[in-house]
């Protein structure tokens, strides 16, 4: 056991040596939560809003103080002509305007213009914007619709305010593991082949499997102790709701970082040199984490052959499990169909990695 | 048995031949020497010995174990240096040490004797990051990882390149100094003035080993009388004597060129010479070097 507390103490040592490391492993995290959770959201924050009427009569009034009121709208200007509008929408002073048809009372329409430059805000605030006048035509004017309409009542279950930070918390965690584990570890396992020193240590009586095992282990470390800064600051900073038990996500997350610390040990298998293991994991591990595993866009949404493939991503079963565990509020016991395919693919990956892992060199 | 043992090492990467049949034997305790252009076959014939790459065909034993079915047993009694600096370069001097001995499973401390005339050099410099030392340095502090667990049989492959001559002169010493301590030693230099420190030595090309002998046989084997020639116009000159008839060879040799003839064409060739204009023209008869061995075999191995 002391080889292999030599080899450890040699790995956190290149690791506390090398300040762009660091950086990565311990800075990243945060700044990748602090501008998923904050700057990239697609929620609904404040609506500038412009109000066209040609004729003011009681109902507009209601409705417009209705809009002044909630806190989700600022009322920018009221104008009697449409014509204003596409000057404000264009020069960013307005993001949606209400137009409001001439004969309100007896027939009431609303025109909605909003600014679509960024699809998905403007869908969740024409969204937002009519589901609020829907509201408050029902209540001032209590059944004078004859017309069968059918009216659909929308509870937006888990996610009510639909901030997008729930959703994208569990995404950074599918990344951030990947990131540290996967490319961290193979790079540095790559990087001793590279350097020569591999030469050495495989003619040297340590067996091949501590050298293996003794990368892993202060990554291993270091992801743990970023599972937990990510918690803190989703929980504090952001108000995710960890509501199916933080024990069970923890053990879900520790089965994915093995996983991903075993996939690091395979790529380190397969290539000669750092910039290969960078652009492989790069390649072969970001993008499809990023695009395929759910964390931006949905899967539902993807051709076919892309759901297929996103199936083989460790990550978007994570996500997934993560996402349910963090915001549905369900236990591990729940997921237990994502838990043991993630389970699987670590056995699956340590054993080919062990495998592939050579007593000698080339 | 004698500490390595090879009988028709043979390994080629794709059409390349890196070894062929090559065999030979060192005894326990001799500074052997494989001299050796780039691309010899040196660095292969390392690595299948430190049981890092396995041959296409023949055997090979090190302390008396096979390097395909014993190789966990060689591993233990070794110590190897591979030709590129290959130590940790954030580490320190001391961490790198240590690092190594915990690897063998041993502390600085219990072998400290063996490695106490080098690592004295590299002791003011203990908490230096090992990329920070100089060339001669990082050999040394190599070398002290390779020795840390009292190996039986010492690999090292061109220790010597990229290093000053003074520290190459230190090296050596210190190689001395091992071999009288028993230590078996094979090293490979691509430096011909370097063989004469070993006991032994095999003159190696092209994955073939030429000659095989002590470098004082190997000198008194040369029979041909070598010339060096010099003047004003060198370049010239090296044209004029290859095509002049009756020379053998000629090759520049430091700031010389040395060439093979008798000495009834080089009386005529000191004519023809003064003819053609040169100043400052001296031809001198010399002693054979290694390095002249090497080419007059090289000649006689591949036309």
């Amino acid at each position: 056991m002391d080889v292999f507390a030599a080899f450890v103490r040699k790995e956190f040592l290149h690791i506390f040596r090398d300040k762009r490391t660091m950086l990565i492993l311990l800075v990243m995290p945060v700044v990748m939560i602090v501008i998923f959770g904050f700057a990239l959201s697609n929620e609904i924050n404040n609506i500038n809003l412009a109000v066209v009427s040609s004729q003011r009569n009681e109902t507009v009034r209601q409705l417009v103080e209705r809009f002044d009121a909630n806190h989700y709208f600022t009322i920018v200007g009221e104008y009697a002509t449409a014509e204003p509008v596409e000057h404000l929408l264009r020069a960013g002073k307005a993001d949606m305007a209400i137009v409001f048809g001439t004969d309100f009372d007896r027939q009431p329409s609303v025109q909605l213009i909003v600014d679509a430059s960024n699809p998905n805000i403007a869908s969740n605030e024409v969204f937002y914007t009519s589901s609020v006048i829907r509201k408050a035509m029902a209540e001032t004017r209590p059944a004078t619709q004859e017309e069968a309409v059918v009216t659909t009542h929308l509870r937006m279950l888990y996610n009510p305010q639909m901030r997008s930070s729930y959703n994208f918390v569990p995404g950074i965690m599918g990344l951030i593991f990947i990131l540290i584990s996967a490319l961290m570890t193979s790079i540095s396992i790559v990087r001793e082949k590279e350097q020569g020193t591999m030469e050495v240590l495989l003619a040297s009586p340590v067996r091949p499997i501590y050298i293996i095992l003794s990368k892993m282990v202060p990554y291993l470390v270091i992801s743990c102790f970023n599972l937990l800064t990510i918690l803190l600051l989703a929980y504090l900073l952001l108000d995710v709701p960890v509501t199916g038990g933080i024990a069970g996500l923890c053990i879900l997350s520790l089965v994915y970082i093995i996983l991903s610390l075993a996939l690091g040990l395979f790529i380190s298998t397969v290539v000669n040199t750092q910039a290969v293991a960078m652009l492989g994991s790069v390649m072969t591990l970001m993008l499809p984490v990023m695009l395929l595993s759910g964390m931006i866009f949905p899967i539902e949404s993807m051709p076919k052959v892309l759901q297929y493939i996103s199936d083989v991503i460790p990550a978007k079963w994570y996500i997934m499990a993560a996402r349910k565990m963090m915001i549905e509020g369900q236990t591990l016991a729940q997921v237990y169909v994502e838990a043991s395919i993630l389970t699987g693919m670590t056995v699956v990956l340590m054993a080919l990695s062990l495998k592939n892992f050579k007593n000698r060199l080339g | 048995m004698d500490a390595i043992v090879t009988d028709r090492l043979t390994l080629s990467y794709g059409s390349v031949n890196a070894l062929k049949e090559v065999t030979f034997a060192v005894h326990r305790g001799e500074l052997y020497g494989i001299i050796g252009a780039d691309g010899a076959g040196k660095t292969t014939l390392f690595r299948i010995l430190a049981t890092l790459v396995l041959p296409d065909s023949g055997q090979a034993w090190v302390d008396g174990y096979d390097v395909k079915a014993q190789y966990r047993e060689i591993r233990r009694r070794i110590g190897y240096m591979p030709g590129r600096f290959s130590l940790y370069q954030d580490l320190s001097v001391k961490e790198n040490l240590s690092f190594y001995a915990s690897v063998f499973g041993t502390t600085i401390k219990e072998n400290y004797e063996l490695i106490a005339p080098i690592y004295s050099h590299l002791e003011p410099f203990a908490r230096r990051k090992a990329g920070n030392l100089s060339g001669g340095m990082k050999q040394k502090l190599a070398l002290c990882c390779a020795l840390i667990h009292k190996p039986s049989v010492l690999f090292l492959d061109e220790p010597t390149t990229g290093v000053d001559p003074v520290s190459r002169q230190e090296f050596w010493d210190m190689l001395g100094d091992l071999r009288s301590r028993g230590i078996t030693i094979l090293v490979s230099t691509p430096y011909m003035d370097e063989a004469n420190r070993c006991d032994r030595i095999a003159l190696m090309r092209e994955g073939e080993f030429m000659q095989v002998d002590t470098p004082q046989h190997i000198i008194a084997s040369y029979r041909d009388e070598l010339w060096a020639a010099e003047s004003d116009n060198m370049f010239r000159l090296l044209g004029d004597i290859r095509h002049f008839e009756g020379v053998k060879r000629c090759y520049t040799f430091g700031v010389e060129h040395h060439f093979t003839a008798d000495a009834t064409v080089v009386e005529r060739l000191r004519t023809y010479l003064a003819a053609r204009g040169y100043k400052e023209l001296t031809i001198r008869r010399v002693a054979a070097t290694i390095e002249d061995c090497y080419m007059q075999l090289e000649d006689k191995y591949h036309g």
